[in-house]
């Protein structure tokens, strides 16, 4: 990949289809294989939700998803917010061998990423949140 | 994503496929619901045509399971397959979930 991809567009899940499909084709352009795109679909879902629902309730900021190469030739995704702090990195990691019964709805987005993905970070810089995804 | 069931013998099959992302979770849910609403207890979920699933479609399978619970009644997965099944086994649902190759195995143990 010569130049970083950015695209920028509403914290809303209506713009999920568009940010994922900006991001398999840069995927595909810097040269990853076909059976790790599911991976970075689903990384980049579970990253987006998130701030889609905690940075912007409302659904009333903007989200910027750039896709670079990083100086080991590596792909590299980062999504940025202007909303509140928001360290998704900081939730507690869910209980994978937990019981039925015993099972909350949360967290596992954030384990899927994590398990995923090859390096997971978060900054706030410039009054920005920057979640960076490594597959 | 579409939904079809078949409770033509024994336990309900619900057959999903394409895609289940935080977009189409909420409307598999609510036909999940529907089919225990409508009396189905024993669910069959066959995965054998889903081509993705986020943690969106996970919490789905986990509240039908959890409200299936509270009708005695039973759920099975069957059909999982490639990167879905991933996303299934590092949740750990295989520690929860009985799964089986095909349908017509769980039709067997059901």
């Amino acid at each position: 990949m010569a130049e970083p991809a950015s695209l920028t567009l509403a914290a809303r899940l209506d713009n999920l289809a568009a940010f994922s499909a900006a991001v398999v084709a840069a995927a595909r352009l810097h040269g990853l294989e076909e059976s790790r795109l599911g991976a970075i679909e689903l990384a980049l879902e579970e990253a987006l939700v998130n701030i889609f629902s905690h940075a912007f309730p409302e659904g009333d900021g903007e989200v910027t998803v750039t896709c670079m190469a990083d100086e080991n030739s590596r792909f590299v995704i980062r999504i940025e917010d202007d909303g509140p702090p928001f360290d998704l990195l900081a939730r507690e990691a869910p209980d994978v061998t937990a019981s039925l019964d015993e099972r909350t709805p949360g967290g596992l987005g954030i384990h899927l990423i994590r398990q995923v993905m090859d390096t997971v970070t978060y900054a706030r810089q410039h009054g920005r949140n920057v979640l960076t995804l490594i597959p | 994503m579409q939904v079809t069931s078949d409770n033509t013998t024994g336990p309900t099959v619900v057959s999903v496929t394409g895609r289940v992302d935080a977009v189409t979770a909420p409307d598999l849910e609510k036909q999940l619901f529907a089919l225990i609403d409508d009396g189905a207890a024993r669910l069959i979920v066959d995965f054998g045509e889903m081509e993705y699933i986020s943690s969106a479609g996970l919490r789905v399978i986990l509240a039908t399971a959890k409200k299936l619970k509270t009708v005695n009644g039973s759920i099975c997965l069957a059909g999982l397959q490639g990167p879905v099944r991933e996303v299934f086994e590092i949740s750990g649902f295989f520690s929860i979930f009985k799964a089986y190759e095909t349908v017509a195995e769980a039709r067997e143990q059901a």
